[in-house]
């Protein structure tokens, strides 16, 4: 076990076909065309020295240490920036080369502090190997001269620290934020001895338009961009490869460890998702893993009113188990069920559908995915015959113009945002259909060719608009639709899209959006050679919210733009587990695979597998169990790492199911406001504590890798199996990839998936079966998985979450670049400093008339509920339309949203709530309660004396 | 009309309000086989209970169920029997 040393070539890779030969010091090669000399070196084993190169960016060739000599050329030019040419002749090393190498370090030695043995970075330098690489005795300048040593450290950022004594101004953080980050906070101040890396002008990093990704701290090649943890703690002596625990994009790091404590989280080079890049949240968010507010012993009480009371592991599972078959017994088999995280791993999920369905007896299963992508689940299945995306991330470097629905990936999936933010820069096309400003509309180098502020809800008028312009201007794709879609289905659907009340002049007086701004954007996808469009909840969380889904669907096979690189239809996941926890059987009318239950022979599969009999019925889904939990008829629940009572819309609802309940059970790192519900508190385990696969918003299963002990003793597939087997199930896995077989053998598209197979590809991207043994990263090639792509009639039915004069305004709610859905993990991060109160954006025309000013307490006030807040004003957000976060328990958010939700799966509607804004003195009434009992149920009682 | 939170009929509110949306995403297809679709929704979506409540709301007269629903839980009715 040591450290994990990712080969850097100093440049990127050619991705051209076309094969060059030429001799490196004596040594044949061919390499693609384009390839420079430095990275084809590389690849013979041959290390050039250098410092402003890395294949991370593009080359540069400003530091002079990486010159090479090349027979019938003249001079010494740069390795980095010289492509190699057919026949070429290279010498990396000669006497001319070595003094030349010499001098330059000389001259970069002569500025820079001479601690080496102190230094953060010692034995992680570029610098220092560069000293020893190029053989440097002495220096003849001395260290006299004028230099930069007495400059001023910037320690403004949590997470690491800028020295700029020890800066060699490469510029690689300057060009890692604009190259990879793509946020273009550093610069280069000043100019030749005075030159310095500043964030902003001259703004200290944390108060810049820094996102702390982490991406320049990676390029430095000095101790100048350090972590934090690392000046603490030291070098880190071993790390493995392992998959971020936030949000879809399922970004691979290097845990880099020192015994059991995390050092550092360093992307990974070789990730697929990521390609070596991180944000905020994975790179530097995971203290929350031994955070004092986590739970790690077990605990009951037989009242919710009680103080908890800390049991051993056995007294917990078995009152559990005796709590859910007393449940059973008195009321039947069907007043139990549970919820599966999407937080947890895909065996995880597996084992707590298997132990609902196998054990319970019932399918009353469901996942937090109802409240985000059910609706994707639904449509995308009915349209095209998968419950998932189409596309890789890598597609989207060959999109030409990017339709962006109802999402916010500079915030929400800021890793992905990147990739995008890169390819708009080579000049594809954006269109961004949201009610508010979002970065991606407009921010350094990215400007959205059409921005389309619709009113919240109004999603189908406007998809169904754009197909509307796209037909009636002969823009379809009919080869396309003739040749991979049903003709009479696209005949019947089109001539509804034809309709008056779905063109832009009709959609415009329900939308806002001015009929022109539509008609351009529908020209603008439907003329690319490659469009595509990626989404996110502010298109499924609404009460139309499978529509557009489907709506989204039909506009992609219309234009032909499904089933190459390029191109699709890609719905950004919100949690790292989201698609794996769908793919896992975690819905209630679908076994592993989205398997319908009422179909025979999945069934016995299953009951064969299993050895049981299994229910065709569908069970209850999140919001129906708690309706029933109110009727009585429903009393048990067993919640795995997921926080219903915060996430889940309109409060008050479910603390009543919640609280009608006889047995709650949660598993959890933290008492989250669940729990305060709760009669049994099971400690769960962090993604760093057991070995699992998640799978990420483009089907890839990657692994999860244990660094450390579980401080609770237990991985969460642990205690699944001991409840499981203390209700009488019996479960013997011994590890996590016992299950994963299990999964393989009974679910067809992840039937070549293994831990064997995962460590020999590094990740697998589903379907992975004897038609594609390595995965598959783009679907839908040639033809539909459903035969025929199905064009599937979504009209526009407005919602009936209405605007008065009580309520006159529109709340939207989504997330913060910093904090990651309820905040239980972020909030106990240092990036609670970015963000610490979910904040009420609201336009300055909606602000004055109300008599509101920047900072002020406001009450926002709907049919559901009241809550109070601080008020931000800014543009962001039309008049009309307000915005919040719904990070922090106390805002109690989703005390305001209602229970409308998505007529075909439940999904509820978050983004659309009538509400009032009104000066206010401070937190509400029921905030002040809800946070005294919220106190009061977090009680443990003291341990009794022997 | 939406589901009144305080009522103490409030399932059955919600279910009526639930199968009334459910007809409205399927309104634009042909009202023979709407009626189909609203019954193969239920069926694959709805747990036992919840078709129990509303069948038995049906029988009562199902006051407030639009047409075509109130079509498609009859027609599920017919083929679980």
């Amino acid at each position: 076990m040591g450290l994990i040393h990712e080969i850097d070539y100093g440049t990127k890779a050619s991705t051209s076909t076309k094969l060059v030969t030429l001799k490196i010091d004596g040594n044949s090669i061919t390499v693609p065309e384009g390839t420079s000399v430095m990275r084809a070196a590389t690849e013979l084993g041959t290390q050039i020295p250098k410092l402003c190169a890395t294949d991370m960016l593009d080359s540069y060739g400003s530091c002079r240490l990486c010159l090479v000599e090349i027979e019938g050329r003249a001079g010494t030019p740069a390795s980095c920036t010289t492509p190699v040419a057919e026949g070429m002749v290279v010498h990396t090393q000669n006497a001319k080369l070595a003094k030349l190498r010499k001098g330059v370090m000389e001259l970069y030695i002569s500025d820079h502090p001479l601690d080496c043995l102190t230094c953060s970075a010692n034995s992680d330098c570029e610098l220092q190997d560069m000293a020893g690489a190029v053989g440097l005795r002495e220096v003849r300048y001395g260290y006299e001269g004028e230099n930069h040593l007495g400059a001023t450290k910037d320690i403004s950022n949590p997470y690491f620290q800028f020295d700029p004594s020890k800066c060699i101004v490469c510029s690689r953080c300057v060009r890692a934020c604009e190259e990879v980050q793509g946020t273009f906070a550093l610069t280069i101040e000043g100019s030749g001895f005075s030159s310095k890396v500043s964030p902003g002008i001259s703004e200290e990093f944390f108060s810049s338009e820094c996102v702390s990704c982490g991406a320049c701290v990676q390029a430095c090649p000095t101790a100048t961009l350090m972590e934090k943890s690392v000046i603490e703690m030291g070098q880190p002596e071993h790390s493995a490869v392992t998959t971020c625990a936030y949000c879809g994009v399922g970004c691979s790091f290097k845990a880099e460890m020192r015994g059991e404590e995390v050092v550092r989280m360093v992307p990974y080079k070789d990730g697929k998702a990521n390609h070596g890049h991180s944000c905020v949240k994975g790179r530097f968010a995971w203290g929350y893993a031994t955070h004092r507010d986590r739970i790690t012993k077990p605990m009951i009480r037989s009242k919710i009113t009680d103080p908890w009371r800390e049991v051993s592991w056995e007294e917990a599972i078995n009152y559990a188990a005796s709590e859910f078959k007393r449940i059973q017994a008195k009321h039947g088999k069907d007043s139990i069920g549970g919820i599966t995280s999407s937080r947890c791993t895909n065996e995880e999920t597996y084992l707590v559908q298997k132990l609902i369905r196998a054990g319970f007896g019932n399918n009353n299963v469901d996942t937090c995915a109802r409240v985000c992508h059910s609706p994707t689940g639904y449509g995308l299945s009915k349209t095209f015959g998968t419950s998932a995306g189409t596309q890789d991330f890598d597609s989207v470097d060959e999109s030409d113009a990017i339709l962006v629905i109802g999402a916010n990936p500079t915030d929400g999936h800021p890793v992905f945002a990147s990739r995008m933010k890169k390819r708009l820069r080579e000049g594809a096309k954006l269109i961004v259909v949201d009610p508010r400003r979002t970065d991606l509309v407009r921010s350094p180098h990215v400007n959205a060719d059409y921005h389309l502020a619709l009113k919240p809800g109004t999603n189908v008028a406007i998809v169904n608009a754009l197909s509307h312009v796209i037909i009636s201007e002969g823009l379809a794709d009919e080869d396309f639709i003739r040749d991979q879609c049903d003709w009479n289905e696209y005949a019947e659907w089109a001539d509804f899209i034809l309709r008056p009340h779905n063109s832009p002049e009709a959609v415009e007086k329900l939308s806002g959006v001015p009929a022109e701004t539509i008609r351009g954007a529908a020209r603008l996808y439907a003329t690319a050679r490659n469009g595509a469009i990626y989404y996110g909840l502010g298109v499924t969380e609404h009460s139309q919210g499978t529509s557009t889904v489907l709506a989204i669907a039909n506009l992609a096979m219309l234009t032909g733009n499904i089933g190459r690189k390029g191109v699709g239809v890609n719905p950004l996941r919100g949690q790292n587990n989201v698609q794996g926890s769908c793919d896992m059987g975690s819905f209630p009318h679908e076994f592993p695979g989205y398997r319908h239950v009422s179909g025979e022979t999945v069934r016995q599969i299953y009951e064969q597998d299993w050895g049981v009999s299994l229910s065709a019925e569908p069970g209850l889904r999140i919001p129906n169990m708690l309706d029933a939990a109110m009727d009585g008829t429903f009393l048990g629940l067993y919640v795995q790492g997921e926080d219903i009572a915060q996430s889940d819309p309109d409060t008050k609802h479910i603390v009543g199911g919640l609280t009608a309940m006889e047995c709650v059970v949660v598993q959890d790192l933290f008492l989250n406001e669940t729990a305060n519900y709760a009669h049994v508190f099971l400690p769960g385990c962090s993604f760093l504590e057991k070995d699992g696969t998640f799978t990420n918003a483009e089907r890839r299963i990657q692994r999860v890798r244990k660094v450390m002990s579980p401080k609770n003793g237990y991985g969460d597939w642990e205690i699944t199996q001991m409840l499981a087997n203390a209700m009488g199930m019996e479960m013997h896995y011994n590890h996590p990839s016992e299950i994963m077989d299990e999964i393989a053998r009974t679910t067809n598209s992840f039937a070549g998936v293994s831990y064997d197979a995962l460590e020999r590809l590094g990740s697998i991207q589903w379907p992975c079966n004897e038609l594609a043994p390595e995965g598959t990263p783009i679907m839908h090639i040639g033809a539909f998985v459903r035969g025929q792509g199905q064009f599937v009639i979504a009209d526009y039915v407005p919602t009936d979450e209405k605007t008065g004069p009580l309520f006159p305004l529109l709340l939207t709610t989504g997330r913060i670049l910093s904090q990651y859905n309820v905040g239980a993990q972020t909030r106990r991060t240092e990036n609670a400093k970015w963000h610490e109160e979910d904040l009420l954006e609201i336009h300055p025309h909606d602000a004055e008339v109300r008599g509101v000013k920047d900072g002020d307490w406001v009450k926002l006030a709907s049919r559901a509920g009241e809550t109070a807040l601080r008020a931000k004003i800014t543009d962001r957000v039309a008049p009309g339309v307000v915005y919040t976060t719904f990070h922090h328990p106390f805002t109690q958010a989703n005390v305001i949203t209602t229970d409308y939700s998505d007529w075909a799966t439940n999904c509820p509607e978050y983004k659309v709530t009538a509400v009032q804004v009104s000066p206010s003195n401070g937190p509400t009434e029921w905030q002040t309660s809800y946070m005294a009992h919220s106190d009061a149920s977090r009680r443990i009682a003291p341990i009794a004396a022997e | 009309m939406s589901p009144n939170p305080m009522s103490p009929n409030h399932t059955q509110e919600k279910l009526v309000y639930m199968a009334n949306q459910i007809g409205k995403g399927f309104t634009m297809r042909k009202p023979e086989q709407a009626v189909l679709d609203i019954a193969d929704h239920l069926k694959k979506f709805w747990e036992k209970r919840m078709l129990a409540q509303i069948f038995e709301h049906l029988d009562a007269g199902g006051q407030g169920l639009d047409n075509l629903p109130k079509q498609g839980l009859q027609r599920l009715r017919e083929t679980m029997q």
